[in-house]
């Protein structure tokens, strides 16, 4: 056993505690748990229903573009599904994702906590979150609205269909981000074991850091801006009104001045879990520990002053736009030192391939494209072109579906058998990730294509010339979204019938298998003291899988 | 001979690069140079993607797992490494980022020789103006080779008018004015999209420019002008609310500026009052208490319904009040609507005269 | 400085308050303090939108601002500055009391303190009602007296006042609501020396929302 007991006797002999999911029984300890490896089946349980829905809502609208116009739904259906595809992925799944999910259940256990610092507050962050997607669901049932994730004004202000619900969810939501933030930071300080030095977290939980602090300094920006825009919805208070004295412009600052920051809420845990996933199948301690931690807080930082690339063709000066795209490329930068080190850290490996290392493979080719191209977009006179245009959508669904996303279902994979204390079946989860990658690149690759040719985004119909890339994307489209049900599909008979699974099945270094799968109600029968480091190999070896 | 082969290659490699990345035609003056940025970013973008793909895969390959027990190698990679990730691509970044910003100086900046043209965006069309010239829905007609500056705004929601093959793009915001300039390079026809969503017909929200031959522009431009007067070009564009014809928006205006004690100082028959009449208002040449001339057109007529003292008719007092928060954007809209009905061939010609009393103070 | 005297650590006796997750007293105060300033930290964000707004606008429109500036009520915001500054230095000293264990003058100290937040929400409701009387409300509500000469842009100073103040007032609801329940808490004897983290983090909240109000008063009721 690498994790030294301490003085204090153990609570419980080792072995006859049960484990956090046969505990306590009942539906009110699941309602009412304040397991923070409970709250986090909460929240996964919650962000699939999300994925599905806005998965729902965007094969519908790729549908509708099969043909130029007029294909199975009128124009302001149309409108509405694509506004509530961006809400339900950004709000309801990308921000509380990975932190809801794989933060909780594993951020105690490899800092070597029983807990997180407030688990009744990590509760209350679940049905906030809960809250605002019953919210959303409410408005999305009296038809939801049009106005864009975006809600630019004035047309938000002054839009007939139900933005008041929604706006209010995505304001609910802003409670349960900032929460979440406030628990992981505080936890992160003051609750690292004995020998935990900053030096030996795992990067997982460097990411988590920097999630965390634009979380809590982010999301209130935007909790005031949905707050204006609301009010002046409902009462015409003129804040960006013109005809008021009012500037629609400044409406666009408040909100990508959180807009932006927000995309690394949602990729920095998505670089977190690479750097674990990294570390477990390259079987060897990361290249560039340092730089790779390190370089979480530049993006962190410089991410805040970037917003202004959004404005590009908005109506801002020469000067604020020249600024705003120079700090922009830096942000590049901090993403090129992760990336480099990650690939690196393949040279004079062992490498294991399973599901999580090719949702890896997918996430580098897919990170480093629209990461450029992210780059591209900041090149202020490319902007001029492509701004609203498929070539952006292409671009953040790239890093958004490429980082997020693959690494969402690499951690489901890779931490399934610590959570469930199940194995899942090796096969069809590999056949399930090519099949998701390639869809993925099948879908968003024309509308690189698309965006140069002029196709404008939130566009019902459309010239006929643009017709055959339109249909290409939607036939990968199905592609990927039988790839996930593939996928879900595979775990959930996982689930009900997967062999046990050991502690270590990977016999990968870090923490958390070192304890049993799945883990004891309070992690472990007395506080841990580290005393090593966590990518260090120490004879783990790999427990031969399912198939 | 050798550069000649030179320029021929660039030119192959610039229209083949083009329809690789599926871009429209190179019509303006800037967009052949966009084009070169963007085979640039995107091909050293494509390429270095590939090239972590493929490192990654052959990296997999060669350093297979060969044993459940087997680790990997503690590499500790000089600084070099770090300094090689970190100024490759800062090198590109800032490069590209130098260039671009260089481009978008030059589109910011109109030549001071420029025609204007008056761009009013509204749901969902776009109206055209030339200064002295005709009205226009949803098609610009633009001289090739001369800079053409679009002075734009909105009378609703933002909206956004984008040419793709110009490579142009601005938004329009209620409220204020945004400017564009351009300068077509091949006659020829060429889409225009709204690219700001705008509501349920914002895909239906399209026009097109038509560049012409310098001389043949001039040519449409005066036959128009002679034309104007009786006629107005207003092929309807789509919007899938009933439409409101002009008589309607012109009955509302009339309705609106006797609400709105526009009446009190403004006549509609000629006669100068506390305010200059507004028969023949539209398109007339102002002499401003500036010295300068203008010709009144929409912009016109609606900063002096928010503004009034920023652009005064000599020989009237700034006793105008703001109607500032006193009309919605469609009021405003129908009462410019109604001014422009009220047209008088003869009055066109002659600038406001003055009133013939003082005018009183408030 | 909370003291662990009467923990043993030798034997598994801990003391009621002290939650599984933490290994003793003072970690667990200074993560709850800790988690408090990250809090007020998101609160001064919050705010600071609002600050952007108002500064942006003001920058627009000097004269329009500084006139609707003189027609609210600087003396109520003077008392309201006044009060909200006494109520600080009241639960600052409830916070020094708990520690020394006089339950009674905490009590009395948090009770004082909770006042003068209601005071303060009487006072701030008088001026709204005076300025609905006045016309002076938001966007296309703005109606003023004509012989003000109020211009049609100070109906925007308005719009940044009522959401800036009635965020804040809302603030200064939940500090009573919790003051309320930490003073209920200490009459039934939950702190001690060895444990008043409530009182503290409490306490610090409700300087924070003495803080916004410094920086509002100023802003709107003394524009030049």
């Amino acid at each position: 056993m690498s994790l030294a007991a301490v003085e204090e006797e153990p609570r419980h002999p080792e072995g006859a505690e049960p484990d956090y999911i046969r505990g306590k029984s009942g539906v009110m300890s699941w309602v009412l748990t304040l397991d923070h490896k409970r709250i986090a089946l909460l929240y996964l349980g919650t962000v699939t229903l999300t994925f599905f829905l806005g998965g729902v809502f965007a094969l519908a609208l790729r549908t509708e573009l099969l043909v130029p116009e007029n294909g199975v739904m009128d124009a302001m259906t149309y409108n509405r599904m694509f506004t509530l595809h961006g809400v339900t992925m950004v709000f309801f799944f990308m921000i509380p994702a990975i932190p809801g999910v794989f933060g909780n259940f594993f951020l105690p256990i490899m800092i070597g906590a029983h807990d997180v610092a407030f688990p009744r507050l990590n509760l209350a962050s679940y049905y906030l979150y809960l809250a605002a997607v019953c919210l959303g669901l409410w408005g999305m049932i009296h038809g939801g609205t049009d106005t864009g994730w975006t809600f630019y004004t004035p047309y938000s202000t002054t839009t007939t269909t139900t933005v008041l619900p929604i706006l209010a969810a995505a304001f609910v939501n802003g409670f349960s981000s900032i929460l979440t933030g406030v628990n992981f930071i505080v936890t992160i300080h003051t609750l690292r074991a004995d020998g935990m030095h900053w030096m030996r977290l795992p990067l997982f939980i460097w990411a988590l850091y920097g999630t965390s602090v634009i979380q809590v300094l982010a999301t209130p920006v935007i909790g005031i801006t949905l707050a204006l825009c609301a009010v002046e919805h409902f009462l015409g208070t003129g804040i960006f009104d013109p005809a008021r004295g009012g500037d629609p412009i400044l409406f666009q600052h408040l909100f990508w001045f959180y807009s932006h920051p927000a995309v690394y809420i949602m990729v920095l845990p998505a670089f977190g879990v690479a750097s674990e996933l990294v570390g477990a199948f390259t079987r060897k301690p990361l290249v560039g520990y340092r730089m790779i931690a390190l370089s979480t807080f530049g993006i962190a930082f410089v991410g805040f002053l970037a917003w202004g690339h959004h404005l590009f063709t908005s109506g801002q000066s020469a000067v604020d736009a020249g600024v705003f795209g120079f700090l922009s490329m830096l942000i590049g930068v901090f993403t090129a030192i992760k990336m480099f080190n990650w690939v690196g850290s393949m040279y004079k490996a062992s490498i294991v391939m399973a599901a999580p290392f090719i949702y890896t493979l997918g996430f580098f080719f897919l990170t480093v494209f629209g990461g450029m191209t992210g780059v591209a977009l900041a090149t202020i006179s490319l902007d001029v072109h492509w701004q609203d245009t498929y070539f952006v959508v292409a671009h953040f669904h790239f890093i958004m579906a490429g980082a997020v996303v693959m690494m969402f279902l690499g951690a489901l994979h890779y931490w399934f058998p610590k959570m469930f204390g199940k194995l899942y079946t090796e096969g069809p989860a590999m056949v399930g990730a090519v099949l998701v990658i390639l869809g993925f690149i099948g879908t968003f690759t024309p509308q690189f294509f698309l965006g140069n040719e002029g196709m404008p985004r939130r566009y019902y119909s459309y010239p006929a010339h643009f017709q055959w890339l339109h249909v290409t994307s939607t036939i990968f489209a199905y592609i990927l979204f039988l790839g996930l049900l593939l996928v879900l599909i595979n775990l959930i008979v996982a689930l009900a019938n997967g062999k046990q699974a050991p502690n270590n099945p990977w016999g990968a270094p870090q923490y958390e298998w070192d304890i049993p799968s799945p883990p004891t109600e309070h992690n472990f029968p007395a506080t841990p003291v580290i005393n090593r480091d966590p990518y260090e190999y120490r004879g783990q070896e790999i427990i031969e899988n399912a198939n | 001979m050798k550069v000649g082969v030179m320029i021929l290659a660039a030119a192959f490699y610039n229209e083949w690069m083009r329809k690789l990345l599926n871009l429209p035609p190179q019509a303006s003056s800037i967009a052949e140079g966009v084009d070169n940025l963007l085979f640039f970013v995107i091909a050293v973008t494509t390429l270095v993607s590939i090239g972590f793909a493929l490192v990654a895969l052959v990296l997999w390959a060669v350093y297979r797992n060969k044993g459940k027990g087997t680790v990997g190698q503690v590499v500790h990679p000089g600084i070099m490494f770090e300094v090689v990730a970190i100024s490759g691509p800062l090198f590109f970044f800032l490069l590209w980022f130098f260039i671009g910003f260089r481009q978008y100086v030059e589109m910011e900046s109109p030549p001071d020789d420029a025609m204007e043209v008056y761009v009013m965006g509204k749901k969902w069309m776009w109206k055209f103006a030339y200064p002295d010239g005709p009205n226009a829905v949803g098609t610009l007609h633009v001289p090739v080779g001369r800079p053409v500056k679009l002075l734009m705004t909105s009378r609703d929601v933002i909206h956004s008018f984008f040419i793709p093959a110009f490579r142009m793009k601005k938004d329009i915001v209620p409220g204020r004015y945004s400017e564009l300039w351009f300068t077509a390079t091949e006659p020829g026809s060429y889409e225009v999209f709204c690219a700001e969503y705008c509501g349920t017909g914002h895909s239906m929200m399209r026009g097109e420019v038509v560049a012409m031959k310098a001389d043949e522009f001039d040519q449409w431009l005066a036959q128009q002008r002679n034309g104007f007067a009786s006629r107005q070009q207003d092929s309807a564009v789509s919007t899938e609310e009933a439409p409101r014809t002009e008589a309607n928006m012109v009955l509302q205006g009339q309705r609106l500026a006797g609400e709105k004690g526009c009446f009190k100082c403004h006549s509609v028959d000629g006669q100068p009052h506390i305010g200059p009449t507004w028969l023949g208002l539209y398109h007339r040449h102002e002499h401003l208490s500036t010295g300068e001339t203008i010709n009144v057109d929409e912009p016109y007529i609606t900063e002096s319904m928010m503004d009034p003292t920023a652009k005064l008719v000599a020989g009237y007092g700034p006793v105008m009040p703001t109607y500032m928060g006193k009309l919605t954007a469609p009021e405003t809209a129908a009462i410019v609507e109604f001014i422009k009905s009220l047209r008088n061939p003869e009055l066109q010609a002659q600038p406001s005269e003055p009133p013939t009393y003082e005018p009183s103070r408030r | 400085m909370q003291t662990d005297a009467t923990i043993d650590h030798g034997h598994a006796e801990k003391p009621p308050h002290l939650r599984f997750q933490f290994s003793d007293s003072a970690r667990q105060f200074h993560a709850a303090k800790f988690g408090m300033w990250l809090f007020l930290g998101q609160e001064v964000m919050f705010f600071s939108a609002l600050l952007c707004a108002y500064a942006y606008y003001r920058n627009q429109f000097p004269v329009a601002w500084s006139m609707a500036s003189h027609r609210i009520n600087t003396t109520f915001g003077l008392l309201e500055t006044i009060d909200l500054l006494f109520s600080s230095f009241t639960v600052a000293l409830a916070i020094h009391f708990v520690r020394l264990g006089r339950r009674g003058i905490t009590t009395l100290l948090l009770f004082v303190t909770l006042c003068c937040g209601l005071i303060f929400l009487c006072m701030h409701s008088y001026e709204y009602y005076t300025e609905w009387h006045e016309g002076l409300l938001p966007g296309r509500f703005f109606h003023p007296e004509a012989e003000w000469h109020l211009p049609m842009e100070s109906a925007m100073f308005f719009s940044c006042y009522f959401f800036t103040t009635v965020l804040h007032s809302i603030h200064v609801i939940i500090g009573v609501g919790v003051l309320g329940v930490i003073m209920i808490f200490n009459i039934r004897g939950k702190y001690s020396p060895a444990y008043y983290t409530h009182v503290e983090v409490g306490g610090l909240y409700w300087h924070l929302v003495d803080l916004i109000w410094i920086f509002l008063f100023p802003l709107y009721y003394l524009v030049a």
